[in-house]
């Protein structure tokens, strides 16, 4: 068996700051980290590596730094990285980057098998979409399992799937054929921890490294910017609200202060003070 | 790539930053809301939804449009008469035993048969997992623009749509514009939008369409449907009242401070992402815009700064109460109620306050 696992590289954002004037992102000196929601998706594809013997190739777009992410991902277990970069990718959104990933699957098929799975996460924690994975599939023509909780067969011989998936109010039993698109549900399995072993064989692993041509991509209107029919017309900071806060200023202890509050709070919420005290009432009469 | 996408700068000058809409794009008209119904239940978001769509159909001077889709008649009819009441002209009514649960394989057939079909310049979806797994796929297939968990929806000048979501870690906002492809397609999470007033007996126009879907031809099936045990459940988006703590309070025991307000009060508690990550509340509880959005009629903020990430997910309470040291603190920027003090001697002072107030005994801790 063969599975891709797609990782983005993103600013721990544990460690943005924001300008406290500008308003700005700082940006520098930010450390990169793998989009936390995929660590869960390369812990399930090490699992059924333990069980099947599969192969794990992991793939990324970003720049030529982002080798750093992918070798990370080979401490953890996985047998090959893939780095699909060029600078007509910048300013892709998610249809831009579905289209260049899912031509690098196509390629990594060519050389290194076809994956009969190909692993995305959830979501990332800068652009937040959650769109890439289903973008996948759909290009791929690939069944698409989203917010999987939990893998619950793999019929390698069959061909097909069973997992468990997140809905509205309870679990998705769902069945499909091989191969398939899964997205992991965030904490649906531990991160097993890198081993030294693996650390020195991927600190000197060599990175698959593409750009758009090898790839087969020929049409770049499709890559980057301008294959992007999302455009990002304004960026502003929200409007302070004209009325600040209305701040309740009281002398004294905790005590004082809490029935101060109290009082502003129910004197502009009276439809809240009426009624919690009805069902005060309710409860203790 | 991943990198922030800047705006373009001013005075173009890159030709997809300008609106020149393809011929064939121009016939599209219409605003859409693809309603989310689960065992027979609308989804409120839905409703929500409708709401705002119902404002941006005015303002354009079209329809709004609603899709229903499932495989019971009187569900599927009972959904239809709520979405008229909730605002819509039209409701499609797409009928099918194969529709009986959601799959993605089969809803993205009829929805994108159905843009194919009627072709609405607007397609609104809930940023719920069924809202943002069938989006992405009819976004994909239709190749279109899709601007995920927007916080504000507007026509601009040119009859764009103008969708505004966060941008990443900053405490700034993008609008993003899908300026030459059709459908404009956006997902916004539940209670994000304030719930339209309903207007009982308020009909329009019903469109059946026949998806000519062959259960033999699906290849995903629905086993089972495992539902959640209710205890414990978190119902942060619906609960009148909400009390949350920040890092503010200093640890996992203070939290307990939060929980004890919270039980006096009959109200949900919460937390800011940085909680969760600590372990000190499940993800469930987490508020914001990752977490979940919240409209209560009270909200009281223990510790927590007001990032924008946060500031996003609670906008919608009716009032805001801040309890934080600092005077300077974002979030007395956009609470309407605020005391500068310590929360960890504050919170259980409230608690007997509010007690006192309503004639329960502070349960033992
Ligand atoms: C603030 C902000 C807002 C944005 N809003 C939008 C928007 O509304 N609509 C839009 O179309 N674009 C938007 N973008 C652009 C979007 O972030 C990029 O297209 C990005 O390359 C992929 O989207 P994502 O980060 O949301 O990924 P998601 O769709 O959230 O990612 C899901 C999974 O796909 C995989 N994946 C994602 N990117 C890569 C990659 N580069 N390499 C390998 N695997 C990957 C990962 O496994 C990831 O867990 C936005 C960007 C920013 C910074
Ligand atoms: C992509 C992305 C998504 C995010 N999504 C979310 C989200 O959904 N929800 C969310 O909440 N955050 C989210 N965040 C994180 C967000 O940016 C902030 O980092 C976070 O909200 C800060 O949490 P906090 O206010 O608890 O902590 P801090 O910012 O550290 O604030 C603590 C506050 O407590 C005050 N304080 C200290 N001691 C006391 C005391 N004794 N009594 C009273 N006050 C005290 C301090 O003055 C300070 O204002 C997201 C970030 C990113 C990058």
């Amino acid at each position: 068996m063969h599975i891709v696992v797609c990782i983005k590289q993103v600013p721990d954002s544990a460690q943005i700051r924001v300008h406290p004037v500008t308003n700005t992102i700082m940006r520098q000196g930010v450390p990169t980290i793998i989009n936390p929601y995929d660590l869960f998706a390369l812990e399930e594809a090490l699992r059924l590596k333990d069980r099947f013997g599969a192969t794990v190739t992991v793939l990324t777009m970003g720049p030529p730094t982002a080798a750093e992410s992918l070798r990370k991902a080979l401490t953890f277990g996985a047998d090959r990285a893939v780095l699909l970069t060029d600078r007509y990718f910048a300013g892709s959104d998610t249809l831009a980057t579905s289209y260049a990933l899912s031509m690098a699957l196509k390629k990594v098929a060519e050389e290194f098998g076809k994956p009969e799975i190909v692993f995305t996460g959830k979501q990332t924690i800068d652009g937040d979409t959650a769109q890439v994975g289903p973008g996948i599939a759909k290009r791929l023509d690939y069944n698409q399992l989203t917010y999987i909780a939990r893998i619950v067969e793999t019929d390698t011989e069959a061909g097909t799937i069973k997992v468990e998936r997140r809905a509205e109010g309870g679990l998705q039993v769902l069945e499909t054929r091989l191969p398939v698109l899964v997205t992991m549900l965030e904490a649906s399995n531990e991160m097993r921890r890198g081993s030294i072993e693996n650390a020195l064989i991927a600190a000197r692993a060599d990175v698959v490294t593409w750009n758009a041509a090898a790839v087969g991509i020929e049409d770049l209107t499709k890559c980057g910017l301008r294959g992007s029919p999302t455009i990002v017309k304004k960026v502003f900071a929200p409007t302070a609200r004209t009325d600040k806060a209305e701040i309740v200023e009281t002398e004294g202890k905790a005590d004082a202060k809490a029935a101060a509050l109290v009082e502003a709070i129910f004197a502009k919420a009276p439809a809240v003070e009426q009624e919690l005290l009805e069902q005060a009432a309710h409860h203790y009469v | 790539m991943a990198e922030e996408k800047k705006p373009a700068p001013a005075g173009g000058g890159r030709a997809n930053t300008k609106k020149e809409l393809p011929e064939h794009f121009k016939a599209y008209k219409h605003v859409w809301v693809a309603v989310e119904i689960e065992h027979g239940e609308v989804h409120s978001v839905s409703f929500e939804l409708l709401g705002e769509g119902r404002k941006l159909a005015d303002k354009r001077g079209v329809e709004l449009g609603a899709v229903v889709m499932g495989d019971d008649r009187a569900s599927l009819d009972a959904a239809a008469s709520a979405c008229f009441e909730y605002g819509a002209d039209c409701v499609y009514i797409v009928q099918d035993p194969a529709l009986k649960h959601y799959r993605n394989e089969t809803s993205t057939k009829v929805l994108t048969d159905l843009v194919n079909t009627y072709k609405p310049e607007i397609l609104l979806l809930g940023a719920t997992n069924l809202g943002r797994d069938l989006a992405g796929s009819v976004a994909t297939t239709l190749q279109t623009g899709l601007t995920a968990d927007c916080t504000e929806l507007a026509i601009d000048d040119e009859g764009s749509l103008a969708a505004t979501r966060p941008t990443f870690g900053g405490s700034l906002l993008c609008t993003i514009f899908t300026l030459n492809y059709r459908p404009q397609m956006a997902t916004v999470r539940p209670r994000v939008l304030a719930m339209p007033d309903r207007e009982e007996g308020r009909t329009g126009k019903i469109i059946e369409f026949d998806p000519k879907l062959v259960e033999e031809d699906i290849i995903t099936k629905v086993l089972d449907f495992i539902a959640d045990r209710d205890t414990d459940k978190a119902n942060l988006p619906y609960a009148d009242i909400v009390v949350a703590g920040g890092l503010g309070l200093g640890s996992a025991e203070n939290f307990q401070l939060v929980k004890e307000l919270a039980e006096v009060l009959g109200a949900e508690y919460g937390g800011s992402r940085p909680l969760v990550q600590k372990g000190w509340i499940t993800s469930d509880r987490q508020i914001g815009q990752t977490g979940k959005t919240i409209r209560p009629k009270l909200y009281i903020a223990a510790g927590i700064s007001g990032a924008i990430q946060h500031r996003v997910g609670v906008e919608g309470a009716d009032l805001i109460v801040a309890i934080n040291t600092d005077p300077n603190a974002p979030i007395f920027e956009f609470a309407h109620l605020g005391i500068v003090a310590d929360a960890v001697t504050l919170l259980p002072a409230l608690t007997d306050a509010f007690a006192a107030r309503l004639r329960v005994n502070r349960l033992a801790s």
